[in-house]
């Protein structure tokens, strides 16, 4: 099945997420979640890293920001929202509001800019419940997790049965299917000494079963698959762009490190995304110019 | 048996299940109180290796294959140590334990359930990824004391709560006391959740569960 393109939209412009087009990154920095400062401030709403993180972000290549509030014990909805005006002060680009709380994303998705991207919903069907009518009320897309009430499984095909279910659920509720991006699910290489390897083989499976059978783009937070390893950003980087090559058009990262940028970057380059190798070089001269 | 608790500790912090099943298997052998291995080896390696972790200096295959040699050490123990409870009957108290839904972390769960069972508790290990629903049904079917909840990522903690909500509505709140851990889990948030008792680590979380049943101050 052919993808069709994800279109975002922010106050600098639209986001084209799909096959001919560069790979995305959506910035994953925004996050309180093991983050002790970012923590600190944003519980006393205090917005000066946040800003700080969505410039340096976008500055670094990220065309999408993750923007998440959640700090158990603190008020979601009131956090997400201060959050998401502060982003907003400082740059233009199209968010990803990152809750699983319905409270928390009706208040926050009204201030965003533009056509958000929501992140996420579940195949459960009190998640799908929840989240599907706000995206459909708001306009916005909204990321799928391959997972349903059963937990997550190693079989591509039972994964691309949750994101089947997912898609289906979205189409019901009059949701474009270009508008739901699925997360096949990037589980840490280094948690199941046995099934160690199947965490990425399994990822790059279900991409393709996912954009064969529903033809809908794939995104994953990629991070995530190197946890607890050293050397992180080299596992990231050679994970990126193997997932790019089976077909992944965005992914939730930092593109702060330099070895996942130089990852998508490459990645474009050697997919013909990138004409000329102008991004790869204008990357190189803005690096060069500040002594990198 | 200096030596082969030493070689024990060491066999978990390498994780070369060999030689900690041998060593394990050489001081249940030699008649050592199996609570003794459990407490001064088992329990000081993994908090050992704890300890490494949060300094970067042991990597999550090598926590995998730890928590791996931890389990089988556990089963050449652990069968002494219930064999010998029949004896000593306090406090004759069931704990159900579960690492919530979304979580698949459960080498802290294990640590508590093992030292659990070594302080004399009845223990029903629920395992990973358990939903509320199970958790209600467990309750209802085995009338335990008390639950105790295990969550080690901040967007699983929330899922404490969530249990905690379900017990209310069922009319079971009353009923048994629920202790919550995890990493991210702090005693602020366990009060804000009005969960019965927190603990920070598997020997606190036996003190805490003997509290809750009455048996110290």
């Amino acid at each position: 099945m052919k993808v069709s393109d994800t279109v975002l939209a922010g106050p600098d412009g639209d986001v084209r997420i799909g096959d001919e087009h560069p790979f995305v990154v959506i910035g994953e920095r925004i996050n309180p979640t093991g983050r002790s400062r970012l923590t600190e401030e944003i519980t006393r709403g205090d917005m000066t890293t946040v800003r700080a993180d969505a410039l340096a972000q976008v500055a670094a290549g990220a065309r999408v920001l993750d923007v998440n509030a959640g700090v158990p014990g603190f008020d979601e909805a009131e956090m997400l929202s201060a959050v998401v005006r502060a982003v907003h002060d400082v740059v233009g680009v199209p968010l990803c509001v990152d809750s699983s709380t319905p409270e928390a994303l009706e208040a926050a998705i009204p201030l965003a800019r533009g056509k958000v991207l929501i992140n996420s919903v579940t195949a459960e069907d009190r998640s799908l419940d929840r989240i599907l009518p706000l995206a459909k009320r708001f306009g916005s897309a909204v990321i799928g997790m391959a997972n349903d009430e059963e937990g997550i499984s190693m079989d591509p095909a039972v994964r691309l049965a949750a994101a089947r279910k997912v898609v289906e659920a979205a189409l019901d509720h009059g949701i474009a299917r270009e508008d739901v991006i699925i997360d096949p699910l990037a589980m840490p290489i280094g948690a199941a000494a046995g099934a160690a390897a199947g965490a990425a083989t399994t990822m790059f499976e279900t991409i393709r079963l996912i954009r064969d059978d529903l033809g809908v783009n794939v995104s994953c937070g990629a991070s995530n698959i190197s946890f607890g390893m050293p050397d992180r950003r080299g596992i990231d980087a050679g994970f990126l762009a193997m997932a790019i090559h089976a077909g992944m058009n965005a992914a939730i990262a930092n593109p702060l490190h330099r070895p996942v940028r130089k990852a998508v970057l490459a990645a474009d380059l050697l997919l013909g995304r990138d004409a000329f190798g102008a991004a790869w070089i204008a990357d190189h001269r803005a690096q060069h110019s500040t002594g990198d | 048996m200096r030596e082969d608790l030493e070689i024990l500790k060491r066999s978990l912090i390498r994780a070369d299940p060999d030689a900690g099943v041998a060593a394990a298997q050489r001081l249940v052998d030699a008649g050592v109180d199996p609570k003794a291995i459990l407490e001064e080896g088992m329990a000081v390696a993994m908090f050992e290796l704890g300890e490494m972790w949060k300094r970067g200096e042991v990597f999550l295959p090598e926590v995998v294959a730890s928590a791996e040699v931890f389990k089988r050490c556990n089963a050449v123990v652990e069968p002494v140590l219930l064999a010998q409870k029949d004896e000593n009957t306090e406090p004759n108290a069931l704990v159900v334990l579960a690492t919530v839904k979304g979580d698949l972390h459960d080498l802290g769960k294990n640590m508590v359930g093992a030292m659990l069972r070594t302080s004399g508790f009845d223990v029903h290990d629920m395992g990973k990824d358990v939903s509320a629903d199970k958790i209600v049904a467990a309750i209802q079917e085995m009338r335990p004391q008390i639950v105790g909840l295990s969550a080690l990522l901040t967007t699983t903690v929330p899922y404490q709560e969530t249990v905690i909500k379900r017990l209310v509505q069922e009319g079971l709140r009353d009923q048994v006391k629920v202790m919550v851990g995890g990493a991210p889990v702090t005693p602020e948030w366990a009060e804000k959740i009005q969960a019965d008792g927190y603990a920070n680590n598997a020997p606190e979380a036996v003190e805490v569960a003997r509290k809750l049943v009455g048996l110290a101050q």
